[in-house]
C-alpha cells in the first residue's frame, strides 16, 4: 500500500496533497513548491474523498513489470480522473472496468484495492 | 531572401525492423543519403545536431561519416527529439554561427509497448506499481473526453487509421504497408477504451537525416518553435491536473510558429501531426489551429484530410503506419513535407499546387516542437 499518499482509515481513507500558502494551488501527491507559481510556501492538505469522473479508459493488456507490480494473472481495470471540486483532478485506479457502467461526470468516491493502491468507486 | 534558412538535403532509412542494423548505421545511412541529395560533402557541414531515445549517441556518427571536427550536438527530448535538434541548427544557422548544418534523428526500439520508469519522469515509484505508467492510457483518456465534450464518433477514430494505412501503402519507406478498411480497424480489438489495437502506433526503428543551409534554394524552414507545457494543461504522466483548463504546449507551439512565418494555419496546404494513436491525429488538428473543436468529425468523415482532400494530412502513413522511432519522427514529418512541396512524393504526391506545409510532434512529458516550411 502506498502510505505515503495515504492519511484517514482503511474505510475511510484521504489522498494527502498539498496546498500552496500564496494562491492557493492543490497538488497531489504533496510537492514542496507550486507549480502554477513556483512559491516554496506549501502546506500538506487532505483532499476531498468524493468527485465527479473527469475521463476514463480501461486498461486491458498487463502492464510490464517492473515497474507494475500487480498479480501476474491479469484482470482488466479501470483508470481514471476524479475531479475534486475545487482542488485537482487525480489520476486513479478505477474499482469498475465495465465501460457500460462508467460516465463521465458520474460520482465517485476514494476507496482501497486490498495489498494494492487506492482507488475510486462509483457511488450508487 | 538570401539569408533564408532552406532544407536542401533528405535522407532517409526505410523505418520499421532491421535485425542485425544498429540505430547509428541506420543514422549513417540516412546522413549519407542527406548530404548526396544537398550535393555537399560531410566536410562541407558546420555544425549538426541530432539524437535517439534509446539508441545511442547521434555525435558518434562522427566516425561513420568522417573525423571533420565539426562541432556536433546531441539532443534528447522524447518524441520531440528530431524537432529539438531542427531547432537547435536552425538557431545556429540564424546566429550565423554556421553556413550549412546537419541533424538527424533515429532510433531502434524493441517490440511492445514503450516502458517508461516512474523515477525518469520525476514521479514516484507508486505510479508504476499500480500500473498507471502508460501513455496509452493518457491518450485514450484525452480522445475519451475531448469525443464527449466535441462530438467524434468512433467511425472517425478508425477513418483516421485506415487513411495512414493507405497512405503508408503508397510509401515505400514505411513499416506498415498494408492498407487496412475502416471496418478492420474497428473489428481489432480494444487496448485502451475508446482505442483499438490499430488505432495506435508501434514502437519501431528508422532514421531521418535533413540538411539545411543559408541562402540556397530548397524548400524554406519559415519557423521552428519548441514548447514544454505550461500550468493547467492536460499531459502525459500527470498523477493530477489542475481544475483549471490552461493551453497545450501543441497549440502555444503551434501559434508562435505561424506567428514567426507571418503564415497563418489557413494558408496550410498539407501537415503532418503526430498520430501516436488516432485520436491525437484528430485533436492536434484543433490544438494546432488547422480547425475548430469538433470541425473533424466532417472534415475526416468527408475525406479532407486524406491525399486528394483539402488539408492533406500524414501523407506518408504518419507514426501509424510508420511506426514510432522516438528521435526520428520529428524529422520524418519534415522529410515528408519537404518532399511534397518539391513534388517529388511519387505514389503518394499530394495533387498541387503546394506551398506551405506545417509538422508538429508530441511527446512525453507535455513537449511539443512545430515547424511552418513554404516553397
Amino acid at each position: 500500500m502506498h502510505t505515503e499518499l495515504l492519511g484517514g482509515t482503511p474505510s475511510e481513507p484521504v489522498l494527502l496533497g498539498s496546498e500552496c500558502r500564496a494562491c492557493g494551488t492543490v497538488s497531489f501527491p504533496r510537492q514542496n513548491a507550486c507549480p502554477r507559481c513556483t512559491s516554496t510556501d506549501v502546506t500538506e492538505r487532505r483532499l476531498a474523498r468524493r468527485g465527479a469522473l473527469w475521463s476514463w479508459t480501461i486498461q486491458r493488456f498487463r502492464p510490464k513489470s517492473p515497474p507494475y507490480t500487480g498479480p501476474q494473472e491479469f484482470e482488466p481495470y479501470g483508470v481514471g480522473y476524479i475531479e475534486l471540486p475545487g482542488e485537482v483532478r487525480v489520476e486513479a485506479r478505477l474499482t469498475e472496468s465495465d465501460p457500460e457502467k462508467l460516465r463521465i461526470g458520474m460520482e465517485m468516491e476514494l476507496t482501497l484495492i486490498p495489498e494494492a493502491t487506492f482507488a475510486f468507486r462509483p457511488l450508487p | 531572401m538570401s539569408d533564408e534558412i532552406a532544407i536542401i538535403g533528405l535522407g532517409i532509412h526505410p523505418f520499421g525492423r532491421h535485425p542485425g542494423v544498429s540505430g547509428l548505421e541506420m543514422a549513417a545511412h540516412a546522413a549519407r543519403a542527406a548530404l548526396a541529395d544537398a550535393g555537399l560533402g560531410w566536410d562541407e557541414i558546420d555544425f549538426a545536431a541530432g539524437g535517439s531515445d534509446s539508441a545511442g549517441n547521434a555525435d558518434t556518427t562522427v566516425s561513420a561519416l568522417g573525423l571533420t571536427g565539426v562541432p556536433f550536438i546531441n539532443v534528447k527530448n522524447g518524441c520531440a527529439t528530431g524537432g529539438s535538434a531542427l531547432i537547435t541548427a536552425h538557431a545556429m544557422l540564424n546566429a550565423g554561427s554556421a553556413e550549412t548544418a546537419l541533424v538527424v534523428g533515429f532510433d531502434k526500439h524493441p517490440p511492445g509497448a514503450f516502458n517508461p520508469l516512474p523515477e525518469e519522469w520525476g514521479i514516484g515509484a507508486w505510479y508504476g506499481e499500480s500500473g498507471l505508467m502508460l501513455t496509452t492510457q493518457f491518450f485514450a483518456m484525452k480522445i475519451q473526453r475531448y469525443m464527449a465534450q466535441h462530438g467524434i464518433s468512433e467511425s472517425t477514430l478508425a477513418k483516421v487509421a485506415s487513411k495512414a494505412f493507405e497512405n503508408g501503402a503508397l510509401n515505400p519507406n514505411a513499416w506498415r504497408r498494408q492498407p487496412l478498411s475502416e471496418e478492420e480497424v474497428l473489428d481489432s480489438k480494444m487496448v485502451n477504451d475508446p482505442l483499438r489495437q490499430y488505432m495506435f502506433c508501434s514502437p519501431g526503428e528508422g532514421a531521418v537525416a535533413l540538411v539545411l543551409a543559408k541562402g540556397r534554394p530548397g524548400v524554406y524552414l519559415r519557423s521552428a518553435v519548441f514548447k514544454t507545457r505550461r500550468f493547467g494543461s492536460f499531459e502525459v504522466f500527470s498523477p493530477s491536473i489542475p481544475v483549471e483548463d490552461g493551453i497545450s504546449p501543441t497549440a502555444e507551439a503551434a501559434a508562435a510558429a505561424f506567428e514567426h512565418a507571418g503564415i497563418g494555419p489557413d494558408d496550410v496546404d498539407i501537415a503532418q501531426l503526430q498520430d501516436t494513436e488516432s485520436g491525437a491525429e484528430v485533436m492536434h488538428l484543433a490544438e494546432t489551429g488547422l480547425c475548430q473543436d469538433g470541425e473533424q468529425e466532417t472534415l475526416i468523415q468527408s475525406g479532407a484530410t486524406r491525399i486528394g482532400g483539402r488539408l492533406p494530412v500524414n501523407s506518408d502513413g504518419g507514426c501509424l503506419a510508420n511506426g514510432e522511432p522516438i528521435g526520428a519522427s520529428g524529422l520524418r514529418q519534415v522529410h515528408e513535407i519537404v518532399l511534397q512541396l518539391r513534388g517529388q512524393a511519387g505514389e503518394r504526391q499530394i495533387p498541387g499546387p503546394a506551398r506551405v506545409g506545417f509538422t508538429q510532434v508530441y511527446g512525453a512529458p507535455g513537449v511539443s516542437a512545430c515547424t511552418v516550411l513554404s516553397t
